[in-house]
């Protein structure tokens, strides 16, 4: 009889192994926190942008409270926004602020409370040209509309006397995905010029007029990277650590400002007297001389009625956690942090939650 | 006659010699591949990158044990769902059916093969996360196994078909019923393309990402059970591989190497398996 | 009926004993219906599948009609929505896809399965099926690091100067294109034409090709004329298979197709797919009408698919001749 031969010694290993797994896992290694048996567990999803930024907050918050584990994971803005409206996330994250619609759909009122702050830079690729540009309204628009199409067009000379520009044919990139990203670029277009308003309009997904798709911050910032003659938007972060040239963009005060962190921060203060109580604003083409233009906030998304007692407490506790030692960390990361003006409107508004 | 014979023998030589060249270029690409997810991911691994779990950018020591542990799994519960279903799908198919009702299933299964992974996924969410208001690794694994199915289904026919016609009556004349000679004999003759098709199948599902993002959903912490969000490979992958920090990119490369790992153990296990049992 | 002792008649009873009870006996009937069932499991969820896509685009169905199929704006902003770039992409690239990989992995499950040494063959075929695994994602990355920048500077330019004069060929060269997706596309799908043909065609009795070769035909004769229609029905199914991946692929197309929703003749240009607008703004789509026009693109390709595997197997049919394994 050839039974009792490989097959069983191969399914007895097999589950050794599994079983070896398993034992594993639960014992774990000391740089995981073994679940205490009241650990509990919050589930957020939504914006990709400031997943760096939240994974080291929720992962700071666990070290000193090592029975909350907050479980953020990004899968986009939209898709934070639908999750907290179906109740399959304990909070949600976005770019832009919920629109009416949106609110009118949620079961309890939703809060926004702002964490960070991210700047859009304009990057580029021209081969010969190592210098930073000067870019206004007008030529961005101008680009991404598809009239100017050569970077050695008079309109680019202009602001950029001394740099020596080829006579290349720009190669627009934009994002292929929905995103935050995308929402702040068109919001930016849209306030500085009626055309782009009435042509394409703002949104995380647009028609784009001209140009390649890049899938995700990365993709764009690796399409520019490749294409000589490109220009792309991306976040202030991946610029930054992938060590590619952007160029200063003229603000609403006439000023050219290269993104930077302070910048950023100013662009928020310019609106803190004008903030709306709900936090809901746009806050591109800033007033103030410092300001950079092409700034956002992202929000957490809070509903106001939390049924899980615990679960209340852990959010109220980290927010404020959040606004006062958690805005200490997010420099470091290439974010910038909220104004004090801003931080202080959040702290009363966690009080609405029950 | 000399002529034409030496012409056929040029054929011969030329169009094997052009296979040939399918096959190296073919296996000269994915071993490129190969190589390319070594030298990029291999410096990420280690102990740590095994077993532990990941760490904000910026801290060493994280690593993507739970994401590890999460894949096993899921692939575990997809297989134990969709290998059992897909291979008496295909039973069915090679041995009972008649000629309109495996056709329809057949070409059903074509079909279901060519449905993006991302609707699967939304599928998936809207039939099991929702009613169960939370997102989970048992959602994971039937999304996984769903896709399983049509695949299953299709290999194993195909490879049953291939069992000569004498086999099988060769064993209902020996006064077996229908089902005792398919189990004794025709599958058995059939295992190797069977295992083949279902070793490819749980490759298939065990690199898909967007299934996931809706019903497993992702985990920064261990999960235990089957109730609860999961971290897996290929969602880890993705998420390191969008985001701007060089430190993760290098993970997300290991990542897709331990993913690959896992598979080639399958792979192995399933071969053994097969090999194990002597012939008739 | 006197006279016939009694065992006989028990006998005579038992052999006429209708068909089912002696199925129930020996455990056919419920063998069939068992698999019947699993067989059945996946006309279930095709249909709730299809339910489930249909309830959740009504609205963009009855906005747009027949339009959809024959609009080419895709504006979030102002809600027009249409189908036909995408589903221009997605023909492309699959088209291309399966001409690169067919006659390539066909090629080389020959080569596998006929003339190379079993412990080369093995080795090969465990390499090329570990491949199947590798996270979309990463081939995704691949072709951004590697095959893009190739296609931009050398692999256009030369088609460009040897084939230019076809409007297939002409036009800006960025590197990423239809061209670079359907590419991609190939390379994955490769895996499983080779490995399950190879199977197939190894499975072929060696009576086949000692009788080729006994009536004096060439091991290349003995092969193309004999073996391989032999399993060519098996070698269809493993092609339908990767017909059925190049349609639905996500991840990997859209990092190198452009997504640009426009069609040109051009395969330099960059063009856009169902699966890939779908990937990229199903999660950050906000209002209804937007979504459930892209959930209406599911459907599309649904149809879509139904009709290319209806195609396909037409011209199967009218190719066969007699003399298949099956």
């Amino acid at each position: 009889m050839k039974k009792l031969s490989n097959p069983a010694i191969i399914i007895m290993s097999a589950a050794l192994v599994l079983t070896s797994l398993v034992a594993f896992h639960s014992s774990a290694s000391n740089a995981a926190p073994v679940p205490t048996p009241d650990a509990i567990m919050l589930n957020g999803a939504g914006a990709t942008f400031p997943y760096p930024i939240y994974s080291k907050w929720f992962s700071d918050y666990n070290k000193i409270h090592s029975n909350i584990q907050i479980n953020y994971q990004s899968i986009g803005s939209g898709g934070g926004i639908r999750q907290l409206l179906s109740g399959t996330v304990d909070f949600g994250a976005s770019d832009p602020p919920m629109n009416d619609e949106q609110l009118a759909q949620a079961k309890t009122k939703i809060l926004h409370f702002p964490t960070v702050l991210g700047a859009v830079v304009p990057t580029y690729n021209i081969p010969g040209v190592s210098q930073e540009l000067n870019f206004t309204p007008d030529v961005l628009v101008g680009i991404y509309l598809g009239k100017i199409t050569k970077w050695n067009d008079p309109e680019i000379a202009k602001y950029n006397k001394g740099v020596n520009l080829p006579a290349q044919d720009i190669v627009v990139v934009h994002r292929s995905d929905g995103s935050g990203t995308s929402y702040v670029w068109t919001d930016y277009l849209s306030k500085v010029s009626t055309e782009w308003q009435s042509k394409v309009g703002r949104n995380t997904s647009v028609n784009w007029p001209v140009g390649l798709g890049g899938k995700g911050n990365e993709g764009v910032t690796g399409l520019v990277k490749q294409t000589p003659g490109a220009i792309g938007y991306v976040e202030l972060i991946y610029a930054v650590q992938n060590q590619i040239p952007y160029g200063r963009v003229r603000n609403a005060a006439g000023v050219f400002v290269k993104a930077d962190l302070a910048g950023v921060t100013a662009a928020a203060a310019g609106y803190a007297k004008t903030m709306p109580e709900d936090f809901r604003i746009s806050i591109t083409n800033a007033p103030g001389k410092a300001a950079y233009p092409v700034a956002s906030f992202t929000y957490l998304l809070i509903p106001t009625k939390i049924e899980d007692a615990n679960k209340k407490e852990i959010i109220k506790g980290f927010l404020t956690w959040m606004l006062n030692d958690g805005q200490k960390a997010v420099e470091a990361l290439s974010y910038a942090r909220l104004p004090k003006e801003v931080v202080a409107k959040e702290l009363k508004q966690i009080s609405q939650i029950q | 006659m000399l002529w034409r014979n030496a012409w056929r023998k040029f054929v011969n030589y030329f169009m094997f010699s052009m296979t040939g060249l399918c096959a190296l270029v073919t296996v000269g690409v994915l071993f490129f591949i190969l190589g390319y997810l070594v030298w990029n991911g291999g410096t990420s691994l280690s102990w740590a990158f095994l077993t532990h779990l990941p760490t904000p950018v910026g801290e060493s020591g994280g690593g993507m044990g739970n994401a590890i542990v999460g894949s096993a799994k899921l692939l575990l519960l997809a297989s134990a769902f969709g290998i059992p279903i897909g291979f008496l799908g295909g039973v069915y198919l090679a041995e009972f059916g008649g000629r309109a009702f495996p056709f329809v299933v057949r070409y059903t299964a074509d079909l279901l093969n060519g449905v993006p992974s991302i609707v699967m996924g939304i599928f998936a969410y809207t039939i099991v996360v929702l009613p169960m208001k939370h997102f989970s690794t048992l959602a994971g694994g039937l999304a996984l196994g769903v896709m399983m199915i049509p695949i299953a289904v299709r290999t194993t026919e195909e490879a049953l078909r291939t069992v000569p016609v004498v086999l099988r009556e060769g064993g209902l004349a020996l006064g077996a019923s229908k089902w005792k000679t398919i189990a004794t004999v025709v599958v058995p003759a059939a295992r190797k393309g069977i295992v083949t098709g279902i070793i490819l199948d749980i490759a298939r599902v065990a690199g898909e990402t967007a299934p996931l993002l809706f019903t497993a959903f992702s985990n920064r912490f261990w999960s235990p059970g089957w109730n609860q969000p999961t971290a897996s490979l290929p969602v880890m992958v993705y998420t390191y591989a969008i985001s701007p920090y060089d430190d993760w990119h290098k993970q997300a490369w290991a990542a897709g190497l331990v993913l690959l790992a896992l598979v080639l153990v399958a792979n192995v296990a399933a071969k053994l398996f097969v090999s194990g049992r002597t012939a008739h | 009926m006197a006279g016939i002792p009694a065992p006989t008649r028990r006998a005579a009873a038992n052999r006429r004993a209708p068909a089912l009870i002696q199925g129930l006996r020996s455990g056919d009937t419920f063998a069939h219906l068992f698999t019947l069932l699993c067989a059945a499991s996946i006309l279930l969820v095709t249909v709730a599948l299809v339910q489930q896509l249909y309830v959740n685009s009504t609205g963009a169905i009855h906005k747009f009609g027949f339009r959809f199929l024959t609009g080419r704006t895709w504006d979030p902003v102002s809600g027009d929505f249409g189908a036909l770039p995408f589903v221009y992409g997605t023909l492309v690239t699959s088209a291309l896809a399966l001409l690169v990989a067919v006659p390539l992995g066909v090629g080389a499950a020959v080569f596998l399965s006929e003339l190379a040494p079993p412990r080369i063959s093995n080795a090969m075929t465990f390499v090329i099926e570990l491949l199947a695994a590798v996270p979309s994602v990463i081939y995704g990355l691949l072709g951004i690091f590697i095959l893009v920048p190739f296609l931009r500077q050398y692999g256009e330019p030369f088609l460009k100067r040897t084939l230019g004069f076809l409007p297939l060929f002409q036009g800006p060269m960025y590197g990423v294109g239809m061209l670079a997706g359907g590419l991609v596309l190939a390379i994955m799908v490769v895996p499983f034409i080779i490995s399950i043909s190879r199977e197939i065609l190894m499975a072929v009795p060696v009576e086949q090709r000692e009788a080729a070769l006994g009536l004096g035909a060439t091991k290349w004769e003995s092969t193309w004329q004999v073996v391989v229609p032999y399993a060519r029905i098996g070698i269809m199914a493993s092609i339908f298979l990767a017909l059925a991946r190049a349609l639905g692929e996500t991840m990997a197309v859209t990092m190198v197709i452009g997504n640009d929703p426009r069609i040109s003749a051009s395969l330099f240009a960059p063009g856009y797919s169902i699966a890939a607008v779908i990937a990229n703004e199903f999660t950050e789509a906000t209002g209804n009408l937007y979504l459930q026009a892209l959930v209406e693109l599911g459907l599309v390709l649904f149809a879509l698919t139904i009709v290319i595997n209806g195609l396909a197997r037409i011209a199967i049919i009218f190719t066969t001749q007699k003399g298949s394994g099956h």
